[in-house]
């Protein structure tokens, strides 16, 4: 069966760029890309959801069917 | 039908005034000489269903009732010299976010602890200075048991039309006599509700001055939702740091007061008409005054007596309108010399004040301002 | 499926006052959570608070929210709860706010036992005025008013709850974000007065003065100080040491809540009339 994926929304206009949810990741999906989280692995996200619920600044969203 | 009548103190008059205006939030902290009011309400709040607390401290009591008024309820404290220091901060801040309270503070001898049994009249400016920045005030000094029942009912519904704390400042001389009091019928004097906003919920603002200087106060728990902060706040109640906004915020606070002096001023004029020599007095002193006025009556010098009933706003224009009038002031008080600044300020130099100044205690006689009356030349 | 915080937070306020890497967002995103496990309805809830970073939470939420003065959130709230029982009140603040200009007004809460729930969060420090020790200041770290270490011994905040005489004390970390909502939800579930302390990181003013390199290593800390006290019983002394239990540290049941009592007081009052 296919494994059906997530989609991560980082919001750039709330993110502070403070590196959480890239360093505690881990399945190591994401990265900062400048000041940005940003997606680098969306292949390996097992929508732990921890990225989420650490983000202090309400800028990202893993959505799931 | 006979009204009913009791032999009150000042300090039981005001709980029982209170109780009449709809008081059904107290909170305060034991001191003397201020205790009685907190003894009373503590027995008659409960049977109306209402709430006394006796909380931790001064500052605790001042936020409960201000907690409270935010809920619609109507509140009162009250408290004594060091006491009211203790309650400054947050007097502040029920004038800031304009949340409507009475504070009762009966005056003791200061500073700090002061003379804790002893009468003075020397909060009167910590009534108005008290706390930092520019803010409103409405100061009460009533003279009488009778006086203090009936103020108290004034002080709440000032407090719910200008939706900002007022307070009523017996000295300790009214605060603890006994005399009688007749009670109101109910109606008899009018209570003035809290102005309830008639927006829905949605489109409701906390600070919002399309509805003139004094904007409707929602309750919390009544289906309205809203900020209030301490900091300088816009009309939705959100901190803000624009210059303009906060200037006109400032502004408006203190206008919706001094735009209304001639609401809210009130004092009694006795042989003012031919008076040569006028007492300004206020509280228990006025008591002496009035005597000495009388006796200086049948001894042939037109004197007379004003007395402040509302010390602040102070009756600036009255004071000016006299001051062209007459020879001079006299002005009796137990404190150094805080009601006289007031008084040269509004004499502009146009008659001389003459101070009779106390702080040891004891009230000052009808003898001692008769003796100032005859110095008024 | 991603949790929709728009369901309480106010429209149009984010991005939030605090400095990148402050937990204190992740804590608000619990205590949301925990609102919404139990539906709790905004129009009857107070969220209160009194001055320093934490204490702007309420601004976000879309409730009756009231920012008080320094320290005072305690007594604000103890009037909206006396006046309006059936409101949910919900006391929020930092360290410094609640444990030194506000310990006589916290430890008077606990010991009334009123039904709200007060959220610590326990950054160690004073933030909003830039890094001034505070009771919670751990003996010898760096602030700028300690700049020879802080000779103070700091506060246990869930000992100072308990030995006050609140019936509910909870603790977690800004780290065990999935951890936050639950023990809220159980402190609001409460009938008393509940404490939930969250052990939070400054790294502006804490952090960069006590030779944290970043964000990661100070949310490292959290995870490897933090013991859920189920997994503490099976450890030694020994093993403890420096370690900080977390999970709900105590639960009274019986001690009869303040409102309730006062609702006694009036049926007393209202029969001998």
């Amino acid at each position: 069966m296919e494994k059906k994926l997530p989609k991560i929304e980082i919001i750039e206009k709330y993110c502070k760029g403070c590196h959480i949810c890239v360093e505690f990741c881990p399945k190591d999906v994401l990265e900062m890309k400048g000041f940005y989280a940003s997606v680098k692995n969306l292949e390996a996200c097992i929508k732990c959801m921890q990225c989420e619920l650490r983000c202090p600044d309400f800028a990202i969203k893993v959505i799931t069917e | 039908m006979s009204k009913k009548v009791a032999f009150l103190q000042g300090n039981e008059a005001a709980a029982h005034g209170a109780l009449y205006a709809g008081c059904n939030f107290f909170a305060g902290y034991p001191i003397t000489p201020s205790t009685e009011v907190s003894e009373v309400l503590s027995g008659e709040l409960p049977k109306i269903g209402g709430k006394f607390m006796q909380m931790e401290d001064e500052i605790a009591a001042m936020a409960a009732i201000l907690g409270a008024s935010l809920t619609g309820a109507k509140v009162l404290t009250s408290t004594s010299g060091p006491g009211l220091s203790l309650k400054q901060e947050l007097i502040g801040y029920g004038c800031i976010a304009e949340i409507p309270c009475v504070v009762y503070n009966v005056m003791r001898g200061g500073p700090s602890t002061g003379m804790p049994t002893g009468p003075s009249q020397s909060d009167v400016m910590c009534a108005k200075w008290g706390t930092h920045g520019d803010h409103p005030a409405i100061c009460l000094v009533p003279a009488s048991v009778q006086e203090t029942y009936e103020e108290i009912i004034r002080a709440f519904n000032l407090s719910e039309k200008y939706r900002t704390p007022v307070m009523v400042m017996p000295d300790e001389i009214v605060a603890h006599m006994r005399e009688r009091v007749v009670f109101p019928e109910q109606g008899e004097i009018e209570v003035v509700p809290r102005k309830s906003p008639t927006v829905p919920p949605e489109q409701y603002k906390p600070y919002d001055t399309s509805f003139g200087d004094v904007p409707p106060l929602a309750a919390f728990g009544s289906g309205y939702k809203f900020h209030v902060t301490g900091l300088n706040k816009a009309a939705d109640g959100f901190p803000t740091t624009k210059a303009s906004l906060v200037q006109a915020e400032e502004e408006r606070q203190v206008r919706k007061v001094d735009a209304n002096v001639d609401d809210i001023v009130t004092f009694e004029e006795y042989m003012l008409d031919d008076a040569e020599v006028v007492v300004v007095a206020y509280g228990s002193t006025s008591r002496s005054a009035r005597y000495a006025v009388n006796v200086a009556r049948e001894q042939g010098i037109k004197a007379g007596m004003f007395r402040i009933k509302t010390f602040w706003p102070f009756p600036d224009k009255q004071i000016k309108a006299l001051a062209g009038k007459v020879k001079g002031f006299v002005i009796p008080e137990m404190n150094l010399g805080m009601c006289s600044l007031e008084l040269e300020r509004c004499a502009q130099g146009k008659a001389p004040v003459l101070g009779i100044f106390r702080v040891d205690g004891e009230p000052i006689n009808p003898d001692q301002i008769l003796d100032k009356i005859k110095e008024v030349k | 499926m991603a949790f929709d915080y728009d369901k309480y937070l106010r429209p149009g306020k984010l991005p939030h006052i605090w400095c990148p890497g402050c937990g204190h967002g992740i804590v608000m995103k619990g205590l949301i959570r925990a609102m919404d496990t139990l539906n709790l309805k905004k129009e009857e809830t107070a969220v209160v608070s009194g001055i320093g970073c934490a204490s702007r939470l309420p601004g976000y939420i879309d409730c009756c929210t009231l920012h008080t003065a320094h320290g005072r959130a305690a007594a604000f709230a103890t009037g909206v709860k006396m006046a309006k029982p059936e409101m949910n009140v919900i006391l929020v603040g930092g360290d410094g706010d609640g444990t030194a200009i506000g310990g006589n007004h916290f430890i008077h809460a606990c010991r009334r036992n009123i039904n709200m729930t007060y959220i610590i969060m326990n950054n160690y420090i004073y933030g909003m005025t830039g890094g001034q020790f505070s009771p919670c200041t751990p003996t010898g770290a760096k602030a700028s008013t300690t700049p020879y270490g802080n000779p103070d011994p700091g506060f246990d905040i869930a000992k100072l709850a308990i030995g006050a005489g609140a019936t509910f004390v909870a603790r977690g970390t800004a780290f065990h974000a999935n951890q936050i909502d639950k023990l809220i939800a159980e402190a609001i579930q409460h009938k008393g007065f509940s404490v939930v302390e969250i052990l939070d990181d400054c790294p502006t003013t804490y952090g960069r003065r006590n030779k944290y390199k970043s964000v990661i290593e100070m949310m490292n800390r959290l995870k490897d100080v933090a013991v859920p006290v189920k997994a503490a019983e099976k450890m030694t002394a020994e093993q403890l040491q420096g370690k900080v239990l977390t999970g709900v540290l105590y639960k009274d049941e019986t001690k009869p809540e303040y409102t309730a009592e006062y609702a006694k007081v009036i049926e007393r009052a209202t029969a001998a009339k």
